[in-house]
């Protein structure tokens, strides 16, 4: 089984959904982000959404794009972001790392030499937001050589038939956009994101994980509520830009924000 | 010829497709939809056709620059004058395309992105006429260096976002625009200026300046009895070298020439040439030739003219890169700008600068050439817009 299947398992066995932080790879500076991917899993991280800089995150609201700016100015490459993860997997073997991003920097690596490097590195998962499963083929069939898993988005204008081709070539869980616009928007409508959550699960096993818009505990508890996984990006990475000055502080604050979030997500399991 | 690419799933042999985030996907794909009702359908067409000829004033006429021939002493030149039309270049030609679009989807918002201002001036215009909001996304550089068309573009209505992350240029204006899009999904219509994006605005945006190249092989044959010898276009995105191309893909003996930006010389990296210069990857919705470093990130381009500044270039020229239907070639600034002073004091046209590498081109083509040979130059557009540009490079020379 694959370490995110092994984690949804067990989060399944204990009824607790699961809180996946996203922070961008070397924002903002290299050195900081290990250490703080410990620190969130500490925090009570199941799973680590890691982004790889990208000059255009066309799909991203200003929050993150800074970060991927912060992270460029330091030549954070996708060669490093995956020394990161190895670096990681020193003294962590079991919390999965998804890396998020976007398809040319991995075009421009090679797709097989990419996921051979990634497996290697430990990465579990690939989400790229620019290409939906029919235009990433080639990719998804290089990741899956390597028991690498897959993971698509789905969004609110997703039509049920488009569910059904997305979730047939997913693998570990679906991410649900749970609004039409970038990350860090601010507009999260409960009641449209569980209506589409039914749609979503009446067609597949999968967890489905929901991210975009969630920004505070209350939030957070809302979505825990109704999904499997809860992605917080903008709001945790923006703590992480308010204290670029003390890179030092980034962990303590960055970790406490993600134990209240665990806290409250942790509330609203039965 | 590639007469009938893209495919269903807008490729052109590799190139093209559709790489976006999947909240856009079903939008697209209604896109895709109308479109294909659209061009099927005598009355859009009849509408189309309607406006290209009362509002923007087509056919635009080609013209034989005599002077401008004998002093370089070889082929003859003739221009292609898209700088006649409504707003002053060929942007306006797909601009009306797609907002009469829009209007058959029962959009009501309008967005672009621009470069030049042109673009963006031909958007904020169709969407005064059909009363439509309009939104123009522009870099913070090229809103200082083309303010003219950003004052057209408030007279008009739009309203101009200026757009402050990356390289605060044209990429980052289409970046924002796609942001917004994806934002604002149901009621906007997204007209992209030029030949890229996803599937299918890189046909969608070729189909509709492809009136340039049928109306000039129409109008050089009742003119000359024969087609030119070669067509010269700048390519920034591609569109305007495209929609001249399309009609002649299949006249083998027609030599097709798109000029790129080489900036400051395809060798000091400061150029916006990937078709020169770059390789292939994935931008802004499609993959094809880009100007990117080792580790897949797009790198910053540099030209005299907004309107080429730009790292990517639409699929359809990628594809006819690689199977050599197209040359591809690139002019600096200082030989733009040296087209720009020539064609205004030989022919008395003021060229845009985009349109002057073109010209710059075409220059070192035509004494290559017999004077019974002809070269077709797409002029893409006028210069009113790069006065300030101009003037201060001038002062700056002393
Ligand atoms: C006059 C003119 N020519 C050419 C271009 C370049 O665009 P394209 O390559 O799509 O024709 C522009 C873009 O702004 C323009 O304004």
């Amino acid at each position: 089984m694959s370490r995110i299947a092994a984690c949804f398992a067990t989060l399944r066995a204990r009824s607790k959904t699961a809180l996946i932080p996203f922070v961008t790879a070397g924002d903002p500076q290299p050195d900081v982000t290990v250490p703080l991917l410990h620190t969130l899993v500490a925090q009570g991280a199941d799973i680590i959404e890691l982004g790889v800089p990208f000059s255009d995150p066309m799909a991203d609201g200003p929050v993150i794009q800074l970060a991927s700016e912060r992270a460029l100015a330091h030549g954070v490459s996708l060669t490093r972001v995956l020394a990161m993860v190895a670096e990681f997997r020193q003294t962590d073997s079991t919390t999965p790392i998804v890396l998020m991003g976007y398809l040319n920097p991995l075009e421009a690596m090679g797709y097989a030499a990419f996921a051979a490097r990634a497996q290697q590195a430990g990465v579990d998962g690939v989400l790229m937001v620019d290409s939906p499963p029919e235009a990433c083929t080639e990719l998804t069939d290089c990741l899956q050589q390597q028991a690498i898993d897959s993971i698509f988005l789905l969004a609110p204008t997703t039509t049920s038939a488009r569910i059904a081709q997305i979730t047939r070539v997913a693998r570990g869980f679906v991410y649900y956009v749970s609004l039409k616009g970038v990350t860090g928007a601010a507009h999260l409508d409960t009641a449209s994101v569980a209506a589409k959550l039914r749609e979503i699960r009446a067609q597949t096993e999968l967890p489905v994980g929901v991210g975009f818009g969630i920004r505070d505990a209350a939030t957070a508890r809302a979505m825990a509520a109704i999904a499997d996984a809860v992605v917080v990006g903008s709001a945790l990475v923006a703590r992480i830009a308010d204290c670029a000055d003390q890179p030092d502080q980034i962990p303590t604050l960055a970790g406490a924000f993600l134990a209240e979030l665990r806290t409250a997500i942790d509330s609203s399991d039965p | 010829m590639s007469a009938d690419l893209p495919d269903e799933l807008g490729h052109f042999g590799r190139y093209g497709g559709t790489f976006v985030a999947e909240t856009l996907m079903e939008p697209i794909a209604q896109l895709r939809e109308a479109y294909a009702q659209a061009r099927q359908d005598p009355a859009f067409l009849a509408e189309l056709d309607a406006d290209l000829q009362h509002y923007v004033g087509r056919p635009s006429p080609i013209y034989h620059a005599e002077r401008l021939s004998r002093e370089l002493g070889g082929a003859q030149l003739y221009f292609k004058r898209e700088d006649l039309n409504h707003t002053g270049a060929h942007k306006i030609n797909s601009a009306i395309g797609q907002a009469l679009l829009a209007k058959r989807m029962g959009k009501t918002r309008i967005i672009a992105e621009t470069g030049a201002g042109q673009h963006g001036v031909a958007t904020a215009t169709v969407a005064a006429r059909l009363g439509l909001e309009c939104v123009v996304f522009m870099g913070e550089v090229d809103i200082a260096r083309q303010q003219p068309n950003v004052q057209r573009m408030q007279l008009l209505g739009a309203e101009v976002r200026s757009v402050a992350s990356g390289s605060k240029t044209l990429k980052d204006a289409l970046n924002e625009a796609m942001r917004d899009w994806v934002t604002q999904v149901d009621n906007t219509f997204y007209i992209i200026g030029t030949v890229a994006g996803p599937h299918p605005y890189p046909m969608m945006v070729r189909d509709f300046q492809s009136v340039v190249g049928r109306e000039a092989r129409a109008q050089f044959l009742t003119l000359t009895g024969q087609l030119p010898d070669a067509l010269v276009a700048c390519v920034g995105g591609g569109s305007n070298a495209i929609g001249l191309f399309h009609p002649f893909l299949a006249d083998e003996d027609v030599a097709l020439y798109g000029v790129e930006a080489a900036g400051n010389g395809l060798d000091s990296g400061m150029h916006a040439a990937p078709l020169n210069a770059g390789k292939p990857g994935v931008l802004h919705g499609n993959r094809t030739y880009l100007m990117e470093d080792a580790d897949g990130q797009i790198i910053a381009t540099h030209s005299i003219s907004a309107g080429l500044d730009y790292p990517g270039v639409g699929p359809e020229h990628a594809w006819l890169k690689d199977t050599q239907r197209a040359t591809y070639v690139a002019v600096t600034d200082d030989q733009a700008l040296e087209a720009f002073y020539c064609l205004t004091r030989s022919e008395g046209i003021i060229p845009a600068l985009e349109s002057s590498h073109a010209i710059a081109y075409a220059s070192q083509l035509a004494p290559q050439l017999t004077p019974a040979q002809a070269i077709l130059i797409n002029l893409s557009g006028r210069g009113d817009k790069d006065m300030a540009t101009v003037t201060a490079l001038a002062e700056d020379a002393g």
